[in-house]
């Protein structure tokens, strides 16, 4: 058995054998040719043919996946009409007597030097889109077939890298998964991935040849790829397998329908997330929206202190894949179990009740701004509500909402846009935040309980210490009571309450969250389903059973 | 020949595809579009890898030079172009 990693792009598993995909190798000789004439006929003829075929990918790309997505291949097709590509080419035929695919190689390469050396990321990774029309002009002149390298079988496809066009023409009811050496998670591959929630791996650097037609266990939440694995490996991972396809089987019962009661009470279901790499499980677990999205992941995959910019691209192309769904971002809620180098964050005896989340992000404005600034500048992209964690006081909320107001000023000034339409809200998971909730809800838009933060704070009962398991009750009523009269504050001052703790999923408390009339619940993707099942059994017209509502008066 | 300035309020700048739309707007058009941008580069309206090579972004002023044809519809049609596109 060989296992590889890399980064994986959708959190699935996929299960069967490799197809190393390959395109053609060629060498372009550089002989002279006696008569250019039919050298610029020829690169006519592919211009021609080539420009065609993107036209064709631009309709095909349009039904599966869009216009955005699809205005790439007009960008070929245009490209292909440029007046300085094709006379830097034709040039190249006509005064160095070169061949037609020679010419092509040698101006496109310019070209794509040009965006390559450029400042900006975005204009860099057009390199690839000019090297991809490149390409498809050098295959045609050369006459090489590049429509079987998928082959015939479902299969795990494994690539150096996948261009636009190649992820477009591929058979999608043969792909069980991707796994490429280069690639980026801006990448078409990983774009392709998200929108069909297929499992891949990007970056993988054990890439090889000998790979092709091994059996092989793509593990999306390990971030691994098992060539050949050992039976135990084949059995646990195929079990888990076997989960993802009923839930499958569930969401293709379930999709589309509300999440309504018999008698006709709607709740709003959405998911937490932890990072890009489960945005695909949100749209296909049929979520509303994402109630908990923590922006850790842009803390934990830096080396340094992530920059404004950085953290831009991150939420704006999560905001864009979502839109128009509410994706509520929790800012930084660093701190207690979790740490990080270069926050140089002093060691703590209590680090629960320590230097945490927004005490960090209010201590440290500079660092705070950053991350509000390229939220405010990611909202134009999609529907964003922006979470304040570990709130105790009013004082607190007055503040991160004047530091988001200066950052408003700023951008303002800047000439750069944000929404107007951003939802504020907190987290209450603190006992204090329960207590002052009718305060605090006349500050902010929405409430959202963090279960299991309040759990541990209420009933003073570590969550990391495995000795006070006889003890705590995680349906504690202590709790219970602060849920509702979270709710209940919330709606005297038109602030709306969710649940984001793990209390949310727990089925057997759906009916009475119903009962108090929480407005929204954000769970795990995998659990969305099995709750909108839940949800559409409940009649709320009958008597709650008991124990649903003496625990909680 | 009249100028005039316009400020890209795009957040990405003039990428791929409003490049490609304003190529085909001053295609369109009968004067010669040049477009500058702020370090002094210039590139021809009509071609679509010079005017993305000029790598304008959010906030960049682009200077626009329109030369012959009926230069008054032109730079009219222009700044509707940008103020829509861009």
């Amino acid at each position: 058995m060989q296992v590889a990693t890399g980064t994986s792009i959708v959190n699935r598993i996929a299960i069967g054998r490799i197809r190393v995909y390959k395109r053609p190798e060629y060498k372009i000789g550089e002989e002279i040719v006696a008569d250019p004439v039919p050298e610029l006929k020829r690169f006519e003829d592919a211009r021609v043919k080539v420009q065609a075929q993107q036209n064709v990918l631009y309709e095909k790309a349009v039904k599966a996946a869009g216009e955005d997505s699809a205005a790439i291949f007009q960008f070929h097709a245009m490209m292909l009409d440029d007046d300085d590509l094709l006379d830097s080419i034709k040039s190249i035929i006509v005064e160095q007597k070169h061949t037609a695919e020679y010419a092509a190689q040698r101006g496109f390469e310019n070209t794509a030097q040009m965006f390559s050396e450029m400042d900006d990321p975005y204009f860099q990774a057009r390199s690839a889109d000019v090297m991809d029309v490149g390409n498809d002009i050098i295959e045609c002149l050369l006459g090489l077939d590049t429509s079987s390298l998928q082959g015939t079988e479902p299969s795990i496809l494994v690539a150096e890298d996948l261009a636009p066009s190649e992820t477009v023409k591929l058979d999608k009811n043969l792909l069980l998964g991707m796994i490429t050496r280069e690639g980026s998670s801006n990448s078409h591959t990983a774009i392709l991935a998200r929108s069909m929630n297929l499992p891949a791996l990007i970056q993988c650097k054990d890439i090889d040849d000998s790979w092709d037609g091994k059996f092989a266990i793509l593990d999306g939440y390990n971030s691994c790829v098992y060539i050949e694995p050992t039976q135990d490996l084949v059995d646990s991972l195929t079990r888990r397998h076997e989960q993802e396809l009923a839930q499958d089987a569930l969401l293709e019962h379930l999709k589309g329908l509300p999440n309504t009661t018999i008698d006709g009470t709607t709740v709003r279901v959405y998911a937490n997330i932890g990072g890009p790499q489960d945005i695909g499980n949100v749209t296909a677990n049929d979520a509303e929206g994402v109630g908990l999205f923590r922006s850790e992941f842009v803390y934990l995959n830096s080396k340094a202190d992530p920059a404004e910019e950085e953290q831009f691209q991150a939420y704006k192309r999560v905001l864009e894949t979502l839109a128009p769904k509410l994706v509520i971002i929790r800012t930084c809620d660093i701190g207690a179990d979790k740490t990080i180098d270069y926050m140089n964050l002093d060691k703590e005896t209590n680090p629960a009740l320590g230097f945490r989340a927004v005490r960090i992000c209010l201590t440290r404005k500079d660092f705070f701004k950053r991350q509000l600034r390229a939220l405010l500048r990611a909202s134009v992209y999609g529907n964003l509500g922006i979470m304040f964690p570990m709130i105790i006081s009013l004082r607190e909320v007055k503040e991160c909402k004047d530091i988001l107001a200066e950052c408003r000023r700023e951008l303002e000034n800047e000439g750069k846009p944000y929404s107007d339409k951003i939802q504020i809200g907190i987290m209450v998971e603190t006992p204090a935040a329960v207590l002052c909730a009718d305060e605090l809800a006349q500050e902010v838009d929405f409430f959202s309980l963090g279960t299991n933060d309040l759990t541990q704070y209420t009933c003073a009962i570590d969550r990391q210490n495995a000795k006070l398991e006889a003890f705590s009750d995680p349906h504690h009523p202590a709790v219970l009571r602060e849920i509702r009269m979270t709710v209940e504050a919330g709606h005297r001052h038109n602030c709306w309450v969710g649940i984001c703790g793990e209390l949310g999923a727990d089925l057997s408390l759906t009916e009475t969250f119903l009962r108090m009339g929480v407005d929204e619940l954000s769970v795990n993707p995998k659990s969305v389903l099995p709750l909108r099942k839940q949800i559409r059994s409940i009649d709320l017209r009958k008597p709650a059973g008991e124990g649903l509502t003496q625990n909680t008066q | 020949m009249k100028t005039f300035e316009y400020t890209i309020t795009d957040p990405v700048g003039i990428h791929a595809r409003p490049a490609g739309l304003l190529v085909q707007a001053v295609k369109a058009l009968d004067s010669k579009v040049t477009l500058t941008n702020k370090d002094g580069k210039s590139a021809d309206g009509k071609k679509l890898l010079a005017v993305m090579g000029l790598g304008i972004k959010q906030g960049d002023t682009v200077t626009v030079t329109v030369d012959g044809g009926n230069e008054d519809a032109s730079v009219e049609a222009l700044e509707k172009f940008l103020k829509e596109n861009l």
